[in-house]
């Protein structure tokens, strides 16, 4: 596997990506569109685009990714893709019937400068229907950013404020599963927060098997919720990197205030939004979540002599790849190499930071934004490590160096029920910490003597 | 299991089944026929009336009484909005053609993404020699950024490519540079940029414009990928294989181990394959395959273009052949022998396919024997959806919705209608090319007399006769199938089976029908050849009987639970 990889010095690459570790906007924003309870995602350019986006979605999720394009032709691609929209917009009102339409550009269409806003103010829309945009050129950014951008799209294009507060906590749970949003809410339900989650994928893309298509399945944030968020009293956007711009642009249309969370993977992550649910809601910690947590952390002091600095690669999209690297010092692993795809947001400073709370001397860990998989292939054959963490993409290298694998994270395109459960929370924490140190275990059953086989671990 | 349930293998050339026969000799097709026709005006009724006009001329129900053959329309825009499945000209391109050829640095200049879909998604399977590159495992992007888009990429691509040489040894026997949307818009020169690298790096280096918006799918791509392969690769070098029969098989992509289970069955029968266009394919291989005897057309709509370039330049004949299915499988191998005319090879032919169908008939016949009267749909580009017609007929079952995504008119109908097939604005923008025979290395095989002579009795030879012949009456015939169509045909006809791709697959499972992809496979295989129809069957059975469709309902929604009513009578009493 991987035999082509040179296994010598790191040869250094400026123009050339080999293996990505991200990929377009688009998708992105696909996926948060489909958090949206009625909405047709459409994507604006040509039709591959939204068939490798539904391919992804669907080959993760295990479960139907509907959107609609605006199949660009070459003709469209030089005049311009108005006339393709209006056609889109009217059949897939007249077919499909969504709510919202939530239209994300592509490469395609912000190249030849389609104006999107002048577009859909010539095209009649149905009463009580709506069609809302965000930009997400596949030239910027990536999947992780185009989720952010089309969240606060449905802010920007949806939310008002009226005189009446709505009390609401706002949350923007960031580019997770929707088990995780599931976990999610149990929290902000424990704390009995009246809340809005915006998306909110539970319910859509792991609907239950019942016998019947739903174009539109019962789960997802009600359009009416989004109209009601100018109202909200505060924003939780966790996940800098998929979160914040749709509670920036909540604070920036209507002043509701936010703070930026980390991802609840790992202790104290979710310690922080434990904390703030409990400030915030002016209720005690629940015992059953106080619970929850001892059960985590008893778990990390059974197991800690089978992780103690176990070296990890950790490899994936910034707000989780940043977490599971503390996640993995908390149980005093020894994470080596961390890298993203995805460009922006001051990711190796982040990275320090987390290093630097457990005194790891930033010296003996490479880590790096915009980085793929070929590049930490390559530092792996260098000094190899006992655990790899991170999606499917991962699982050549797995293969190649003989390295266990625990999948986490975007796309999961190999193995079944991963976006059911949640990895964030502490009950997240500890399937995760179960994973890991499974895989490890694994190994030594695998690897040892006849003789040093044991029943006990 | 009895005797009967056995398929006979066919001692003959299996005579394409006569159209209508099989409908008439099972009489639940009558309701089928009743269905679909109902279906059909419903459907349509359904849209406005501008996509009423579209899509009723990709819509057909076979009628093999008609005087003159059905058309259809195809290979036409893709209507915004109604959600079609097709994909791009560089999915086309790149993930189809190109990608699966192990030697070569497939650099794709342009944003992330369309590297990213096309990384290790389709199956192409591909082995490592020893000493020898294989890069399917990898994806090469240039990860076009704004300042890309707005300066230029084209310093980025030439800087790629010497990056991408400078890694790999043993050097690419090619680059092959494949461009998305935003690299035609913005006038980057990928054909000068591959010009300056070959000539600096000594390496050939060979560009396709397969932008996105070109064309109205994938077959673009298909046509794209063609010429330039004719163009650069097929033709440049020369040495001769010594075997005696040899074959290129083209449009295998050893999708699942399809082509290495083909490739066995060849080799058994004393028919060696020298290029494999491109499941597992390598440039070198494909350089020389303008020396090999005969050309065997798998999926025709992607490589058809090759098969009959080869023809105009080195003289090569082809036979459309359908290794899908016992029969299919012993048609093809038949008409190469014929068309090879060589008693020793005709003997060995027949050998094979009597003990290959004699290994795998009490499986198959099991398999049979569950499966006859089921119905099915398929919907598959190239021409698996006619390919499988033929193995499910031979499991006893009969296909009610067959359709493509991206197929052409001759596709459907034969080859006999390509010379009117209307050009339009977009099919006029992918380049035809009209090749001269190549001085020195054009053949002929045969005189043009005799080979009229055997074109009459090898079915195949040079020519394709499509999909609507081998349908039955009254089932339905449909062109760039979309959600909407999907959900009112299966209510109406109810097939057991859907074998469709990745994006309906979960649509078609979540409303209660089976669902298997027939691009991937489902992500087992192989199914071609002879255990690959075990393969098939097997998986179709373990799919149709799998133990949690019987869970779907929840025991207490099939019958009320008595405690529950005890219970609420206490609490009256109360």
């Amino acid at each position: 596997m991987l035999d082509a990889t040179p296994r010598g010095e790191v040869a250094e690459r400026s123009a050339l990506t080999i293996n990505p570790c991200k990929t377009c906007q688009p998708v992105g924003a696909l996926y948060a569109a489909l958090g949206v309870h009625g909405t047709m995602p459409h994507s604006h350019g040509s039709q591959g685009c939204v068939s490798f986006h539904r391919m992804f979605l669907t080959r993760h999720f295990k479960e139907p990714a509907m959107a609609s394009t605006s199949a660009f032709t070459e003709g469209a691609s030089v005049f311009g893709g108005g006339a393709n929209l209006k056609t889109a917009v009217r059949n897939i009102f007249d077919l499909y019937d969504p709510e919202i339409i939530a239209v994300h550009t592509t490469c395609l269409s912000e190249t030849i400068g389609d104006d999107l806003h002048s577009f859909l103010s010539d095209i009649e829309i149905p009463e009580g229907k709506r069609v809302i945009y965000c930009s997400t050129p596949s030239y910027q950014g990536s999947h992780i950013t185009g989720f952010s951008s089309m969240a606060a799209g449905f802010v920007e294009h949806m939310a008002q404020k009226s005189d009446v507060p709505s009390g609401r906590l706002a949350v923007i749970p960031g580019f997770v599963n929707p088990g995780d949003m599931r976990k999610i809410k149990s929290y902000l339900e424990e704390f009995r927060i009246n809340y809005t989650l915006l998306p909110d994928t539970s319910g859509v893309l792991d609907a239950p098997m019942t016998g019947e298509f739903e174009m539109f399945p019962k789960g997802g944030t009600r359009a009416a919720d989004v109209v009601r968020l100018g109202d909200a009293h505060f924003t939780l956007a966790l996940g800098q990197w998929a979160s914040e711009a749709a509670a920036n642009a909540l604070q920036r249309k209507h002043g509701v205030q936010y703070a930026t969370l980390p991802l609840p993977i790992g202790v104290r992550a979710t310690d922080e939004f434990i904390s703030a649910l409990s400030g915030y809601s002016k209720h005690p910690v629940p015992a059953s979540i106080e619970e929850e947590r001892g059960q985590l952390i008893d778990c990390m002091l059974d197991a800690h002599q089978y992780l103690d600095k176990r070296r990890v690669a950790i490899a994936g999209d910034p707000d989780h790849v940043l977490r599971l690297t503390e996640f993995c010092l908390e149980l005093g692993m020894s994470p080596v190499y961390v890298g993203t795809g995805t460009p922006g947001g001051h990711f190796e400073e982040r990275v320090a930071e987390v290093l630097a709370r457990f005194d790891v001397d930033p010296e003996t860990v490479w880590f790096k934004s915009e980085t793929d998989y070929f590049e930490i292939h390559q530092r792996i054959i260098q000094e190899p490590v006992d655990l790899l963490l991170g999606p499917s993409l991962f699982k050549q290298v797995a293969r190649a160096e003989d390295i266990p694998l625990v999948r986490v994270g975007f796309p999961i395109l190999d193995r079944y029920v991963h976006p059911y459960l949640p990895l964030v929370g502490y009950e997240g924490a500890m399937r995760l910490l179960r994973d890991m140190a499974d895989a490890l275990m694994d190994r030594l059953d695998r690897d040892c003597d006849d003789k040093d086989l044991e029943f006990v671990m | 299991m009895t005797v009967e349930t056995l398929i006979k293998p066919d001692a003959a050339p299996a005579a394409s089944s006569a159209a209508g026969t099989a409908a008439a000799s099972n009489p639940a097709s009558l309701d089928i026929q009743a269905a679909a026709t109902a279906a059909l005006s419903e459907v349509l009724e359904s849209y406005e009336a501008k996509v009423f006009k579209n899509r009723k001329k990709h819509l057909i129900q076979v009628d093999h009484t008609l005087e003159t053959p059905q058309e259809i329309t195809a290979n036409t825009r893709t209507i915004p909005g109604i959600l079609s499945h097709r994909g791009c000209c560089y999915a086309g391109c790149k993930g189809v053609v190109l990608g699966p050829i192990k030697d070569a640095l497939v650099i794709t200049h342009g944003p992330i993404g369309c590297a990213f879909y096309t990384w290790g998604t389709r199956r192409h399977k591909a082995s490592t020699e020893e000493g020898k590159l294989n890069l399917v495992p990898y994806s090469f992007s240039t990860d076009m950024r704004e300042t890309d888009i707005v300066f230029g990429g084209e310093k980025k691509l030439f800087k790629a490519i010497e990056e991408g040489l400078a890694l790999f040894s043993p050097q690419p026997a090619a680059v092959l540079i494949c461009s998305t949307c935003p690299v035609g818009l913005i006038g980057d020169d990928i054909h000068a940029v591959a010009a300056r690298a070959e000539a600096q790096f000594g390496v050939k280096c060979i560009a396709f414009s397969c932008e996105g918006y070109k064309g109205v799918s994938q077959s673009a791509g298909h046509h794209i990928a063609n010429n330039q392969l004719i163009r650069r690769v097929i033709g440049e070098t020369d040495d001769k294989p010594s075997s005696r029969f040899t074959v290129n098989l083209l449009g295998e992509y050893n999708i699942g181990g399809d082509g290495w289970e083909t490739e066995r069955i060849l080799t058994r029968c004393g028919i060696d394959v020298l290029a494999v266009m491109t499941g597992n394919g390598t440039v070198a291989d494909i350089s020389r395959a303008h020396t090999a005897d005969l050309n065997l057309v798998q999926c025709h709509r992607s490589i058809n273009y090759i098969a009959e370039m080869m023809q105009d330049q080195y003289g090569m004949d082809w036979i459309k052949v359908n290794f899908i299915g016992t029969k299919g499988v012993a048609k093809s191998l038949r008409a190469i022998a014929a068309y090879f005319d060589d008693a020793e090879l005709s003997a060995r032919v027949e050998e094979v396919i009597a003990s290959e169908e004699a290994e795998i008939a009490e499986e198959l016949a099991y398999y049979r024997e569950r499966l006859t009267g089921r119905t099915a749909a398929l919907y598959v580009g190239g021409s698996r959806s006619h390919h499988y017609q033929n193995l499910l007929r031979e499991l006893g079952m009969s296909t009610v919705i067959a359709g493509y995504e991206f197929a052409h008119r001759d596709d459907y109908e034969g080859r006999e209608v390509m010379d009117s097939i209307k050009v339009d604005a977009d099919s006029k923008n992918i380049e035809e090319l009209h090749l001269e025979p190549v001085e020195g290395k054009y053949r002929l095989r045969f005189s043009p007399e005799k080979l009229e002579e055997l074109k009459a009795s090898i079915e195949g030879l040079d020519y394709y006769e499509g999909m609507i012949k081998e349908m039955d009456n009254g089932t339905l015939m449909i062109d760039d199938l979309n959600h909407f169509e999907t959900e009112e045909f299966v209510r109406a006809l109810q097939p057991d089976v859907f074998f469709s791709g990745i994006k309906d697959k979960y649509v078609l499972q979540k409303g209660g029908t089976l669902s298997r992809q027939l691009h991937s496979y489902d992500y087992k295989g192989p199914y071609a050849g002879y255990a690959g129809a075990v393969n098939f069957a097997h998986d179709l059975l373990m799919g149709l009987t799998v133990p949690a469709w019987q869970m779907i309902t929840p025991p207490w929604k099939r019958e009320p639970l008595l405690q529950g009513e005890m219970l609420a009578s206490t609490g009256e009493e109360e």
